[in-house]
């Protein structure tokens, strides 16, 4: 059954990507990123990350694709109208493209780790619960551990506060340096005083 | 069975098809649309490796927290870069990538 | 004999006062204005009272300037200190102190009196040097001083375009006979292992190692004796260099007095006479020497026959002696190297001491009535001037007299019978004897000829008409050298410089230079005598035999074929290979590179993910096969 939501899954991701790259009208491209953005969340979510799968249909599809639909809006993009790509140009990428593939492909079947499936590397998470709980660990975490139920976001948090604070700071530095960024780059040139 | 080959390959391919758009296509906001295809091809092959990579019974949540990190980063980018591009098409009323070709020397 | 110390004194003295004084001119014109001609004769008398003081000094080499000291090579600036040195100091700083004398008068009303002193001052700091000096090199550097003094004085009048091409000849000539000169120091240099003094040398060439390599290598030997001969003919104006002589009266009279008569000139013999270690030691270069000598008198007086100029009437008479003095130099030398004795003093020397006298008092004589007739120079102008000048007409008929070799009274006579005894004496009958008593016969011709034009007769022009008596600051001189020239015989014994003591003294010798004495004057005087106009009119003597113009044609020829082959390699080679081939390349190289500058960010973007592709490539795929 996974396998099959797998395969599912990955043929929405890949296909729309696809239909990103063809698509004549930027409209529809943007769209089919949002879609592409949404079968890359299930994958995520495939793997056990809840929080990351959340996270990317949030902020990805929620937000960055949406601002990219505001701005496609505003300019007025037409459609290409008539406008070929130049054919070195097509036939550059997809040269690059296909041999890139191609060898991220080789490499990854002389992984060693590669041939695993999930089977092959169970989480135990009663054991996990217990080791935290003698290491006086947080009590939400353990508790939910020894339930059996990963709570995903709540050990990203650990992970993230505990090993990464720092990080986490100048991350929201980042974001207010975008934002003012943004602002100054948004403001139209004043005409000089007569 | 899906082993960590498929996630693996999947990224690779979704990594490639961003690479040809951005090479490909002449629209500036589409070539910035396959960038961040690009960014999240490394994303899962992040989380796909924090998932078979399995210390004390749980996911290796560092990969977890760069994937984080890179979706914060790539939404800040995403904001400022299309300042720039609103800037450009008001001074270029063009959002053809030959219209930017000032780098030419 | 090891240098030694002595009492470098006076020779430094000698040495530091003219230039101090060009020096302080140098600087200090503009302030000091007529006293710098003052401070100049005032060096010039100190020099030559120190110069009789030295008179009676030892022999002696001081040291004045250890110069150059690099391990084993040395140059330094020492003095020799010897006969010959003490005797051509004398000359030198007498004749200097009264041609500055003299040029009080002269060069009154010129407007670059100062520079001219400055000049003057210049040049006896070199001419001292030259004399002074005991090694090659420290005489090479001050015959280029004297080069360049010579050049600073005959262009003194610059802004005449003659004048400086004059200037320009006399140091360019000059320059090729001291490129031969160079070479032969360096011979010597080789040969000696690096010791060029006088008295090293003559140590050598007597007892040491040159003396066995002038048996072995004669070719060598001859070469090295024919380059230091260069220094000579380009100096003293010898045949082919001669042309620059004539030219050079352009300068000042009393420029031409000092510098072309009695002192600069003559250094080509001093030096010449100082390696006479080095000719003996080569018979062929003696020969070639005595030739070159008797043949540059020889045409010097035929071409002297046909001149108007009264300075270039004396300027060729000077080139004849001038050859009589190195073909002296030439003879001797074969003398010597045939294993005869050499008496004491040198026939060359002793010709050099009373020319110097009496030509130096015939240019300042010519000088005098140049000024008298208002800068006119042409004899064919003057006339009469016997009672108009009767003091200049003394004067000017001793030197004439002394010049052609008035038997017996003048000191001319018995130098120039000292020459043509040798030349008799060295091969019996030998070609140089007659050339050189028919020179005589030609100087006393040419000598009367102008004589006459000069002074008798009635004056032609107007200015000769005006001409009245030089006054006394020019006539003073004139006399003073008159009194030198006749007593020259004794002055010269008491200076121990000269007078070699022939003890035979062949009659046919002198009944061979009076006869053709007598000859020359009865001729001049009979074609000469009342005559307006030259009745001999011989083209190709007036013209100089025509050397000027075969030269000009000579370097014009050799230059377009220099030029020409120069311009060819530096339009294929230098213009073509190394300077437009690599631009062609680099252009090349830059206009593909360029194209990967193309400004479109999809191009950077491949190019980015190619590189990418084949890092991955390298690293996965190559690098683990190669075992990394």
């Amino acid at each position: 059954m996974s396998a099959l939501l797998f395969y599912l899954f990955a043929a929405l991701t890949l296909g729309f990507g696809l239909m990103v790259v063809t698509a004549r009208n930027p409209v529809t491209s943007a769209l089919s990123l949002a879609m592409s953005f949404v079968g890359l969340a299930a994958l995520f979510i495939s793997l056990d990350a809840y929080f990351i799968g959340t996270i990317q249909i949030l902020v990805y599809a929620g937000a960055v694709m949406v601002l990219f639909l505001f701005i496609i809006m505003l300019l007025d993009i037409k459609a290409e109208a008539g406008r070929k790509p130049s054919t070195v140009a097509a036939v550059g990428g997809i040269l690059l493209a296909v041999i890139l593939a191609l060898q991220i492909t080789t490499i990854a079947r002389d992984l060693t780790l590669g041939g695993n499936s999930t089977a092959d590397v169970p989480l135990t998470l009663e054991k996990a619960g217990a080791e935290r709980e003698a290491k006086k660990g947080l009590p939400t975490i353990t508790n939910d551990l020894k339930a059996g139920v990963l709570p995903d976001a709540k050990l990203m948090g650990e992970t993230l506060f505990n090993n990464y604070g720092f990080h986490l700071q100048v991350i929201g530095l980042l974001l207010l340096v975008g934002t003012v960024g943004v602002v100054v780059l948004s403001k139209r040139e004043k005409e000089a005083a007569p | 069975m899906i082993t960590l080959n498929h996630y693996l390959i999947v990224s690779g391919a979704l990594f490639a098809l961003g690479l040809a758009g951005v090479i490909a296509r002449r629209n500036i906001l589409i070539i910035y649309m396959c960038l961040e295809m690009m960014l999240s091809a490394a994303n899962l092959t992040l989380v796909a490796f924090s998932r078979f990579r399995v210390t004390d019974g749980l996911p290796d949540y560092a990969a977890q927290s760069l994937v984080f990190f890179t979706i914060t980063v790539a939404a800040a980018e995403v904001a400022v870069g299309l300042a720039i591009i609103v800037a450009l098409y008001r001074a270029k009323q063009s959002v053809d990538v030959e219209a930017v070709s000032k780098l030419q020397g | 004999m090891p240098a030694q110390e002595t009492a470098p004194t006076l020779p430094t003295l000698l040495l530091l006062l003219p230039i101090f004084s060009a020096l302080v001119i140098l600087l200090g014109h503009k302030v000091l204005k007529g006293a710098s001609v003052a401070i100049s004769l005032g060096s010039a008398a100190v020099c030559f009272v120190i110069s009789v003081l030295m008179l009676h000094t030892e022999d002696a080499t001081p040291v004045l300037l250890p110069f150059i000291e690099v391990g084993k090579f040395r140059i330094v600036i020492d003095a020799l200190i010897d006969q010959q040195s003490r005797g051509m100091m004398f000359i030198v700083t007498s004749i200097g102190l009264l041609v500055h004398v003299f040029s009080l008068g002269y060069m009154k009303e010129d407007p670059a009196k100062v520079r001219f002193f400055g000049a003057l001052s210049l040049f006896m700091f070199s001419m001292t040097g030259i004399v002074l000096s005991g090694n090659l090199f420290m005489m090479f550097v001050f015959w280029e001083l004297v080069g360049l003094s010579s050049y600073l004085l005959i262009g003194h009048w610059f802004e005449k375009a003659s004048a400086a091409e004059a200037a320009k000849k006399a140091f360019l000539t000059n320059r090729i006979g001291d490129f031969g000169f160079m070479i032969g120091i360096l011979m010597l240099f080789m040969a000696n292992h690096g010791d060029v003094s006088f008295v090293g040398l003559k140590d050598s060439f007597g007892s040491g190692p040159l003396h066995d390599m002038a048996k072995t290598q004669t070719t060598f030997m001859f070469l090295a004796a024919l380059g230091i001969f260069m220094g000579a003919v380009g100096k003293s104006a010898q045949f082919p260099l001669h042309v620059w002589l004539p030219d050079a009266m352009e300068g000042p009279t009393p420029v031409s007095a000092l510098i072309h008569a009695a002192t600069m000139v003559a250094a080509g013999v001093f030096m010449l006479v100082r390696c006479s270690f080095l000719i003996e030691a080569s018979p062929a270069a003696a020969e070639t020497i005595a030739w070159i000598g008797g043949g540059t008198a020889l045409m010097a007086a035929l071409i002297a026959t046909q001149q108007n100029d009264i300075k270039r009437v004396l300027a060729y008479s000077t080139l004849s002696q001038l050859g009589y003095m190195v073909m002296a130099v030439g003879l001797l030398a074969m003398h010597v190297s045939a294993h005869h004795e050499a008496g004491p003093g040198h026939p060359a020397m002793f010709h050099l001491y009373t020319h110097a006298f009496f030509k130096a008092m015939l240019f300042l004589g010519a000088g005098a009535i140049i000024h008298a007739c208002h800068h006119e120079q042409d004899i064919w102008k003057m006339g009469g001037l016997m009672r108009h000048m009767p003091v200049t007409f003394a004067t000017f008929a001793i030197g004439t007299a002394s010049l052609m070799g008035m038997p017996f009274i003048t000191s001319g006579f018995w130098s120039k019978e000292a020459i043509l005894g040798l030349a008799f004496e060295v091969k019996h009958g030998s070609p140089l004897f007659w050339v050189g008593v028919l020179t005589a016969m030609l100087t006393a011709f040419y000598m009367t000829r102008m004589f006459v034009v000069t002074f008798f007769g009635k004056p032609r022009t107007e200015s000769a008409h005006h001409s009245t008596e030089a006054p006394i600051n020019m006539v003073l001189p004139l006399i003073i050298l008159a009194v030198l020239t006749l007593i020259s015989v004794p002055l010269a014994r008491a200076l121990e410089a000269m007078k070699p003591d022939h003890a035979e003294t062949h009659i046919t010798v002198i009944i061979a230079s009076i006869a053709a004495l007598v000859i020359g004057v009865v001729a001049g005087f009979l074609l000469y005598r009342g005559k307006d106009n030259d009745p001999l009119n011989i083209k190709i003597f007036a013209n100089k035999f025509y050397f000027d113009e075969i030269y000009a044609v000579i370097v014009k020829v050799g230059q377009d074929m220099v030029a020409w082959i120069v311009t060819g390699i530096e339009r294929i080679f230098v213009d073509g290979i190394i300077a437009r081939l690599p631009a062609f390349i680099v252009a090349r190289v830059g206009a593909a590179a360029r194209l990967l500058q193309g400004g479109h960010l999809q191009g950077y973007t491949f190019l980015l993910g190619a590189g990418v592709s084949m890092v991955i490539y390298l690293v996965v795929f190559v690098l683990p096969r190669m075992g990394h």
